[in-house]
This record gives structure tokens, C-alpha cells and sequence, in this order.
């Protein structure tokens, strides 16, 4: 092709070299829209990205070169996003082709939307719930479940809550029908958490144990948007002789980076439950910001997420009564707990918790 | 509750951490600071401080005031706590103290009162003003503002009381069952014995330890004031105050457990600040100390601490050095405790009378914990010699779940509650559901007899939305039994409603069905057995359930056991839930289903002869089924049939070569030897035997 069909630059601006691009690229698209054969396409290709006499060689020498050095690489930007333009340009040319004119009587449409069988999706709940616990299986945990209606006894006084204790009043229970003529230990309950599978099976079972129990829990909470009165717990449980409260945050420091990855930072904080002793809270950095500060995590670069401390042994002076090998001052133990729906809240983004519990459609298919 | 770091640092003056590094380290110690607010200066240019918004866990009552914060911070920057300056002007002493008589010892421990006399009742000035403001904290006259400072100062409740206005000396007694005292708040409340009174000689003039009495109150009138610190028993009080619904900042503190040794330094603290406006002391502080309530709190036998068993329980410090025995001392001295070394790395340790949260050796290893800060504790894993256990159900639910996503539906969960209504309807056995006591509404009055309530509010739900392609399970525990022993059982719900295309077997309308019906025989596929079979029942016998529509319905037997119900939702229920298009649930007792082991696939060698298809057209009336014509088939025990299914069914019309009340059947038989290619004769032969049975059962071959 001659020379003369690359324009010449009158100036090295913004708009002078928007506007020869601009032209450049109309020109492109009139010649390939009339390059109607194959022999046509091939003669455009060759025309524009002709390695030797190419319009874009010819135009990469002659601008480029006499381009003065501040307006180079303005230049150079767009004559490569141009380049760009030309050679998807023509490779679309070249596939609607091999597809389009020759094309077979059956040929198949194959730009409509592919067929698919639906498939079940699963609750959001269900498999956070599943993927916390397969994080500790894979640490030697076995899966330990219990009843949802309790006695006082497991929810509450084998867990060293007294009768009449104010650490009751933290947690609103919902309570069985006709349980007043019955003794306080053997009233029935919802249970309010899933620890009293924690004595349950440490009755059944001599130490060691370990075992994380996941499960559904009720509290006669008002429902909100962060708050219902069903909510799903993950709770574990580590017994043996010297189990200590390094070995507690190390196995949460380690079960946290395999759920969340492995630059989660963990720290914990003294906090109080009446059945662990330390008893702690911890905090995980967050993990949109990493640490920085964002609006998910309050700005403070950290996000509270369970609870946990070392086995009180009053709970192992009740468990002792029934299973003699739990004697609190030959072994320890360490116990924590999750809220599975704050844990799906944030992952998944979910900004009301009664979703969960809708089994609408629209809200699973997001989990699809 | 919020607090001043300007009065912290009034008892603690050589902290050098600024205010933000402060309410740090508190929070790390458990003692959390969740918001600092800067309190900017004073007119003279002089700083405020900042104003520290706390959050304190319920067991640490000693540390919700002024007094309590500052000594953690002592304790963290080991730097003196100075004493709280109770001392009062010089005064005369009287010659006939304020009596005072303690007549429920078990219920109150301790009283403290004294007399002040010709006191000037006014506004506060000076630090307490200054401070209730930067609180926010609302003033009222300086009697009251003095014994809300010193609940804010250092947490011990106090009272004042016009001692014109009380007829003899005080009574700490039961209350009488139905005596009437009128309160603070202005209301009027009738006691019971179990209620503990303060009282003059003729009446109660405050309920104790929650709130004073109006008609000994102080007004601006006041000259003379009696001022009162006590202590009472923490679950009188509780019970008192739940019993009254009266939760005020006094009841809070006593039903947790006040400091014993507080009651004379508040009662001092009080006298000083009203003493301030005016007015003397008279006499002597009366108090009278009940010996065994002290023993339970200020003066509680040592308890013993082994350094030992300070590492045995809190494992390795990120230093590596762990907890030396003098670090131990040094901490748990500065939170008041007394050590005395009892042995070898050993100590006898008196507790501090503001901390009966502590009790035992591992409150005092918590608290070694607590100071020395959790982060500085290394992260260990344990060893473990175990394995890990499946539950004998933890298959089979897996596999359960698995196989309903893979068959399109999706997992929901729903209340575990349903009105009483609902249990009358869904129950499968009736009158065997158990009530709530207090339930959270009035539709949720019941333990759930069975998932499908849950199951038709999400269906409704959906559709209500104009969501009309719905396909869910639900994997749930229903409740059985009686407010005596509640049974629990694992159950599954399945609920499907929208578009679902006939096939040439049946018309579109009845696709659900056969779509449920088919996801039920896939999930009990799943499971060995011997007999799997599906029946259903006239809507007269009785043995329908109610919320399945007659002749749209089945029940799913398996080893004898009815392991599902499942069909089109009964008109009645669809109505009521307004269900616009038509519902198919039904509900799997997975504990029945359970009793089987799951199925262990055999393989069997494949045939290496050819497989050879018959097809025969017959025209059956439509009291024949299709179990009927299968089971006609395998009674021939044909070795080589291997396979018979329905191609084609459809039904007739009058005047169609298909005659009314019967429809057509196209039936499909695979024959094929594990021996040999079948012979024409063979085929002929087994044809034949087919068509006869065919016959035999009412067919008529089509031409």
C-alpha cells in the first residue's frame, strides 16, 4: 500500500491524536466490512498487519519516530491499543467465517445459551456449618451431636451455671410446657447453646476426647436483623493430660487460617463464661481489609468471632460423677464456640439473618 | 458505663501510657475500653481527658468504677495504687450512738450508718459538678449527687436518709407479709418475708439494697442525714429484686457481690463530700459486722497455689520463659491478694474482699493469665493419639443430601415451632405433641411434630412472591412425646411446586408427583433392603394423613416400614395457605429409614451375548395398574426377561379404538442370557408366555 493513506500528524496532543486514531480506526472498519470473501479477509490482514509493509508497521516508523519524546509515550498507548483493536477485529472476522458462510445445513447455533439440569444448592448455613467442621476433622476432632431439647442439668448446671446464677440471665431460654412441679435439674429445655453435648459426651467417653459439635440452638431473643431466636453453633471440645491455653490458641490460630487462609492473624482477649476458666474471646484480623480498617470490620481491622477458654474444672467435677477419669488436676481441657449464621453473614455478605430461614428461592440461587 | 481517665489517673498518677494506649491495654486485659472519646479542655486550657465507654463482663463487678479500673491499671503498668483519703474532719464524740440492729443476719452481713448534722442540702460544686458533667450524668443536691459519686468513685452502693424523719433507731429486718412501702420512684410496693427491709422502728423506710424509701428521702428541708453502707446477701437481693422488677445500679452490685470491707470507706467517702456544703459529725460510725457473713467474703480462708500448676494450665509463653514464681507474686499482689510461700514454689493466698469472683486455684491461674496478657501466650498444638469417629449417621445424612442437591432440590431450614393447629394437622401421631411454655408467638406455641409446616410456609412463602418454581428439602429434627419426655427424631421434608413436563407416561399435571415419587425411590436406593413398595388409601379410611389430597397420594413402604408419605398437598391446606398453583411435600421419617445400613454396590459380570427388545401394545381397563401387569410379568420368572418397563400409556376416549375406562399400554421387554445368543424360537416362545399373562389379566392385544 502507498504512504499516502497513513494521514500525517498534525500535532501531538490528546485531541489531535484521538482524533487520527479515531479516523484510522473507521477506516479499518469500512475496508473490513467490505472484504466480503475469505481472499478479501486475508488481503486486509495482510494490508494492516503485514509485518513488513503493514499499515501499522508504516505508522509505528513514521509517527513513533518523529514523535517529540514527551508525546511518545501517549502515543505509544494508543497506537497499541489500536494494534489490539485490529488483530481481535480480524480473528472474529476469521472465526465467524471458518463458522459462518460454507456452514453446514445442520450446522448448530451455538451462541444460544447452553442447557443445564438445575441442580440443588446447598444452604448457605448448612455448608459453612459443614465446612468449619471438616477444618477440625481434619485436626483429630470427631463429630459429637445432642439433643435440642435439654434438661437445666446439661444446658446449665453441669456447665456451672447455679440455680439462680445471673450468668442465667445472659441467656433467655425458652422453656418446655409443665416443667414447674419438676425439680430445677430435670425441667426441659431448649437448649440455649451447644456445650451440654460437651458434658454428654464426655460422659459417655474416658479421655481424650475431642470432638466439635455443630448444631441448631434457640434463645428467646426478639428477631432483628442480626438476631433470631434460632441460630446454628459450632462448638468443640479437647480433652487430655496437659492440654494447656497455648494449645487452645494455637489450634484456633491454626483452624482459622484453614478456614479463612493462611495471612489471618488471630488474637484473644480475657472475656467471661461461667463454664471455662481462662475463658477468652477472639478476634480474627479482618479478611476484606486484612487488617487495615474498613467498613466491615468497623475500621478497626479486626472481627470478633468465638469464644472459648479452658475446660473449668467444676465442669469436670460434674462429668467426674459418672466418667472417674476426668479428674481436674490430672487432666485439662479446652472448649470453644462459634455462631455459624455471623460467620455466613460475612462471608456471603447476608444483611439479614431472617433469610436464612425464608427458603426463598431468589436468596439460595445466589449460592448456586 | 462510662468512665474518666482523668479519674483513673487520680488514683493511679504515675501511669506514663496516654489515654489511647490505656484503654488498650485494658481491653487486652479483659477490661474493655469499646470506645475512647476525646473530653477536650477546661476554660483554663487545661485537658479533660477522655471519656472511656466500657463494656465489663457480668463477673467483674469490682471493676465497673473508678477505683476498680484504676487498680488493673496498676496492676498492668506495676505502679502504685494510691488509698482512697476516707478521712474526716475531727469530731466529738457522741454519747449515744445511732442504734442499729441487724435482725436477718443470713440476709444482711454488715451496716454501716452515720450521723451528720446540720448539713446544707444544695447544688454540688467543685470536682463533683465538674465531673457529673463531663458524664452527663444529671445532678440533683449534693446529699445525692455524693452517694452517686462514690458509686461512680469506687462501686459501693450507699444511701441517705433525713434522720428527722425516722421514728427510733434502724431495723434491718424481713419484711412482714403484705407490709407497704412507698419508693424512690414514687411507687408503692407490698412486701413478703422473703422481701429484706431497712427499717425504723415503726416502718420500712427502704427495700434493701435495691432502692430507699420516699418517706425518709431528703429534701431541700433536710438538716439532719443518717448515711447508710451495708452489705446484703447477693440472692436476697436477686430474688427481691426479680421479684419486684426492680433492677437499679444498687441491686446490680449487691446480687453480684459487694465488697464487705467497703461499706465503712463509702459510708466516710459520702459524710466527706456532704460535709463539704456544711455541717458535723456526730458520734462514731455504728457498725455492726455479722462474723460468719465476713468469713464467706473479707475473710475467706487462704487458698493454695502451686506455680506448677500456673504453667500445667496456660502451657508456654511466646518468650519461652513462662511464668516465673516471682512474676506470679508480682501480678496477684497488686490485684489486693496477700501470698504467703506455703512450700516449695507454693503459696497460702488471702484473697481481696472485692473479689469473690475468685474463689479457687484456677481464678487465681486466670488471673496470672489475664495480667500477663493472652497474646503473649505462645500458639502450641496439642499431641493426640485418637482417631476420629464418624457417627453411626453421619453417612447416611451425607449421602441423604448429596443425592437431593445432585436431584435439583435445595436445602432450607425453617422454625423449629408451629402452632397448635398445625401439630393437630401434620402430627403423625396425634395428641403426642409437646407445648412451649413461654413461647416466642402465638404461631409457634408447639415443638414441631413434623418439618412440614415449615416446609408449606417457605412453598407459601415463594409462591406469595411470585417465585413459582420452587424445589426444596429440608433435613430437620421433629419432636414427639409429652412435656414429661420429649423424643426427638431426624426427619426430611420435600416440597416442589411449578413447571414439570408430562411424559408418555402421564400428563403434565401429575408430573410432580411422579418427580417426588422418583427422588423418594433414589433416596431409598440409597439403603439395603429387602421390599420397597408404594400403596396408598380411600380418603373414608381413615388412614389418610390430612394434609395429602385423596387419589393424589402415596405412601412409600419399605421392609414393612413406612418410610414416607408424599403427594399433592389436600385442597384444605392449600386454601388456608392461599397456595395459588398446585403443592407437592412430603415427608421422610429418615429414623426409620436409618435402621437400614447403607447399600453396598455389587457389581456382576455383563452379558457378552446381544440384548434383544420386544414390544407389545395391549389395551388394559384402568383398574389394572401397572404394579399389576409388572408383577404379572415376574410371576413368569422369566431368567432371561431382564428388564420390562412402560413406554407409553394413554388413555381412551368414547368412539376412539381406545374405549373409555381404558387406556393403552406399550410395554418394553429386554431379553438377554448370560449364556448365549436367544434363538428365534426362544424369543417366540417367551413372547408368547408374556402376551398369555397379558391376557390373562384382562389385556387385549392392540391390532
Amino acid at each position: 500500500m502507498a504512504n499516502e493513506t497513513i494521514p500525517r500528524l498534525e500535532s501531538y496532543d490528546d485531541v489531535a491524536l484521538t482524533k487520527a486514531f479515531g479516523e484510522l480506526k473507521l477506516q479499518f472498519n469500512q475496508e473490513a466490512m467490505l472484504s466480503g470473501s475469505p481472499e478479501g479477509r486475508e488481503s486486509l490482514r495482510v494490508d494492516w498487519l503485514g509485518r513488513k509493509q503493514g499499515r501499522l508497521t508504516q505508522i509505528s516508523s513514521i509517527w513513533l519516530k518523529t514523535a517529540p519524546d514527551s508525546a511518545k509515550r501517549s502515543l505509544g498507548q494508543r497506537f497499541n491499543e489500536f494494534k489490539a483493536y485490529i488483530e481481535q477485529s480480524i480473528a472474529q472476522e476469521l472465526s465467524v467465517e471458518s463458522a459462518g458462510s460454507g456452514r453446514p445445513l445442520d450446522a448448530i447455533d451455538i451462541s444460544l445459551p447452553g442447557t443445564r439440569s438445575r441442580i440443588g444448592i446447598e444452604h448457605p448455613l448448612i455448608k459453612t456449618m459443614n465446612e468449619i467442621v471438616a477444618v477440625f476433622k481434619s485436626m483429630g476432632y470427631s463429630v459429637g451431636v445432642g439433643p435440642e431439647v435439654e434438661t437445666d442439668y446439661y444446658n446449665f448446671e453441669s456447665l456451672n451455671f447455679p440455680p439462680n446464677h445471673p450468668a442465667r440471665d445472659t441467656q433467655d431460654t425458652l422453656v418446655v410446657a409443665g416443667q414447674e412441679r419438676k425439680a430445677l435439674r430435670d425441667r426441659l429445655l431448649m437448649r440455649t447453646h451447644t456445650s451440654p453435648v460437651q458434658i454428654r459426651t464426655m460422659e459417655q467417653q474416658a479421655p481424650p476426647v475431642r470432638i466439635v459439635i455443630p448444631g441448631k440452638v434457640h434463645r428467646n431473643d426478639a428477631a432483628d436483623a442480626t438476631h433470631s431466636p434460632i441460630f446454628h453453633q459450632v462448638e468443640g471440645l479437647c480433652v487430655d493430660t496437659n492440654i494447656t491455653f497455648s494449645d487452645l490458641k494455637g489450634t484456633l490460630d491454626h483452624a482459622m487460617k484453614a478456614f479463612f487462609g493462611s495471612s489471618v492473624k488471630t488474637r484473644f482477649f480475657p472475656s467471661f463464661f461461667p463454664f471455662t476458666e481462662p475463658s477468652a474471646d477472639v478476634q480474627i484480623s479482618c479478611i476484606f481489609c486484612g487488617g487495615k480498617g474498613c467498613r466491615k470490620c468497623k475500621h478497626s481491622g479486626w472481627i470478633e468471632l468465638l469464644g472459648c477458654g479452658m475446660v473449668d474444672p467444676a465442669v469436670f467435677g460434674a462429668v467426674q460423677q459418672k466418667q472417674p477419669g476426668y479428674d481436674p488436676k490430672k487432666i485439662s481441657g479446652f472448649a470453644f464456640g462459634m455462631g455459624v449464621e455471623r460467620i455466613a453473614m460475612m462471608k456471603y455478605g447476608v444483611s439479614d439473618i431472617g433469610q436464612f430461614y425464608s427458603g426463598d428461592m431468589r436468596f439460595l440461587e445466589q449460592f448456586a | 458505663m462510662k468512665i474518666l481517665s482523668q479519674w483513673i489517673r487520680e488514683y493511679v498518677p504515675s501511669i506514663a501510657a496516654d489515654d489511647r494506649q490505656l484503654a488498650d491495654d485494658l481491653t487486652l486485659r479483659g477490661i474493655a475500653v469499646d470506645g475512647v472519646f476525646d473530653l477536650g479542655a477546661d476554660a483554663d486550657g487545661k485537658s479533660n481527658g477522655s471519656l472511656f465507654e466500657m463494656d465489663i463482663t457480668t463477673n467483674r463487678v469490682d471493676a465497673m468504677n473508678h477505683y476498680g479500673i484504676a487498680r488493673e491499671a496498676a496492676t498492668i503498668y506495676n505502679v502504685p495504687l494510691l488509698p482512697l483519703d476516707a478521712a474526716l474532719p475531727e469530731f466529738a464524740k457522741s454519747s449515744k450512738p445511732c442504734p442499729v440492729r441487724i435482725e436477718a443476719p443470713e440476709l444482711c452481713g454488715r451496716f454501716t450508718a452515720r450521723v451528720l448534722r446540720g448539713v446544707h442540702v444544695g447544688a454540688s460544686s467543685g470536682v463533683v459538678a465538674e465531673r457529673f458533667r463531663l458524664l452527663e450524668q444529671k445532678q440533683i443536691f449534693n446529699t445525692v449527687d455524693a452517694t452517686n459519686f462514690v458509686w461512680m468513685a469506687m462501686g459501693h452502693p450507699t444511701h441517705a436518709f433525713d434522720l428527722d424523719k425516722l421514728e427510733g433507731g434502724i431495723v434491718v429486718r424481713r419484711a412482714r407479709k403484705g407490709e407497704k412501702i412507698k419508693l424512690l420512684d414514687g411507687t408503692e410496693r407490698t412486701l413478703e418475708p422473703d422481701d429484706l427491709v431497712v427499717a425504723d422502728e415503726v416502718k420500712a423506710v427502704g427495700l434493701a439494697g435495691i432502692m430507699g424509701g420516699w418517706d425518709t428521702m431528703i429534701t431541700p428541708a433536710t438538716r439532719n442525714v443518717l448515711v447508710e453502707a451495708a452489705w446484703f446477701d447477693p440472692a436476697t437481693i436477686r430474688r427481691s429484686s426479680r421479684r419486684h422488677g426492680l433492677h437499679t445500679d444498687a441491686s446490680h452490685r449487691f446480687e453480684r457481690g459487694a465488697d464487705f470491707n467497703a461499706a465503712p470507706v463509702a459510708n466516710a467517702l459520702v459524710c466527706k463530700l456532704i460535709l463539704e456544703s456544711g455541717g458535723s459529725v456526730e458520734g462514731e460510725l455504728v457498725d455492726v459486722v455479722i462474723p460468719e457473713a465476713a468469713a464467706r467474703t473479707a475473710d475467706r480462708t487462704a487458698i493454695s497455689l502451686a506455680v506448677s500448676e500456673v504453667a500445667r494450665h496456660l502451657g508456654a509463653t511466646e518468650d519461652g520463659k513462662g511464668i516465673p514464681a516471682a512474676t506470679v507474686v508480682q501480678y496477684l499482689t497488686a490485684l489486693g491478694c496477700d501470698l504467703k510461700a506455703s512450700g516449695e514454689q507454693a503459696y497460702a493466698v488471702k484473697l481481696p474482699s472485692w473479689r469473690l469472683d475468685i474463689e479457687r486455684e484456677i481464678d487465681l491461674i486466670e488471673e496470672v493469665a489475664r495480667v500477663h496478657g493472652y497474646n503473649k501466650f505462645a500458639n502450641t498444638l496439642p499431641a493426640f493419639a485418637g482417631t476420629v469417629v464418624d457417627l453411626p449417621q453421619e453417612q447416611k445424612e451425607a449421602t441423604l443430601r448429596r443425592t437431593l442437591l445432585a436431584l435439583g432440590l435445595s436445602e432450607a431450614v425453617s422454625s423449629t415451632f408451629c402452632s397448635a393447629a398445625e401439630a393437630d394437622v401434620f402430627a403423625p401421631q396425634p395428641g403426642s405433641s409437646v407445648a412451649m411454655g413461654n413461647p416466642l408467638n402465638e404461631e409457634a406455641g408447639m415443638l414441631r411434630p413434623s418439618l412440614l409446616p415449615g416446609m408449606l410456609t417457605m412453598m407459601a412463602h415463594n409462591l406469595h412472591r411470585d417465585v413459582q418454581d420452587v424445589r426444596l428439602f429440608e433435613m430437620g429434627t421433629v419432636f414427639s412425646g409429652s412435656t414429661e419426655r420429649v423424643d426427638e427424631n431426624p426427619a426430611l421434608s420435600l416440597g416442589a411446586t411449578g413447571a414439570a413436563e408430562g411424559t408418555s407416561l402421564y400428563p403434565e399435571k401429575d408430573a410432580l408427583f411422579f418427580e417426588m415419587k422418583g427422588a423418594i425411590e433414589e433416596l431409598c436406593g440409597k439403603f439395603s433392603r429387602r421390599s420397597l413398595y408404594f400403596d396408598t388409601f380411600a380418603a373414608d379410611s381413615g388412614l389418610l394423613p390430612a394434609w395429602l389430597q385423596p387419589g393424589r397420594c402415596a405412601r412409600a413402604v419399605m421392609d414393612g416400614a413406612t418410610v414416607a408419605w408424599f403427594g399433592q398437598v389436600s385442597s384444605a391446606q392449600a386454601q388456608q395457605r392461599k397456595l395459588k398453583q398446585a403443592v407437592y411435600v412430603g415427608e421422610v421419617y429418615l429414623h426409620r429409614l436409618y435402621k437400614q445400613a447403607l447399600r453396598q454396590p455389587i457389581s456382576r459380570e455383563l452379558s457378552r451375548f446381544p440384548a434383544v427388545e420386544r414390544d407389545f401394545s395391549f389395551i388394559f381397563p384402568n383398574a389394572i395398574s401397572w404394579q399389576q401387569v409388572a408383577a404379572a410379568l415376574d410371576n413368569l420368572a422369566l431368567a432371561e426377561m431382564v428388564s420390562r418397563e412402560p413406554r407409553e400409556i394413554f388413555p381412551g376416549a368414547a368412539g376412539k379404538p381406545v374405549p373409555e375406562g381404558h387406556s393403552s399400554l406399550l410395554l418394553r421387554a429386554v431379553f438377554q442370557s448370560q449364556e448365549r445368543t436367544l434363538r428365534e424360537e426362544e424369543m417366540q416362545a417367551m413372547s408368547a408366555r408374556v402376551m398369555e399373562a397379558l391376557r390373562d389379566l384382562g389385556g387385549q392385544l392392540r391390532a
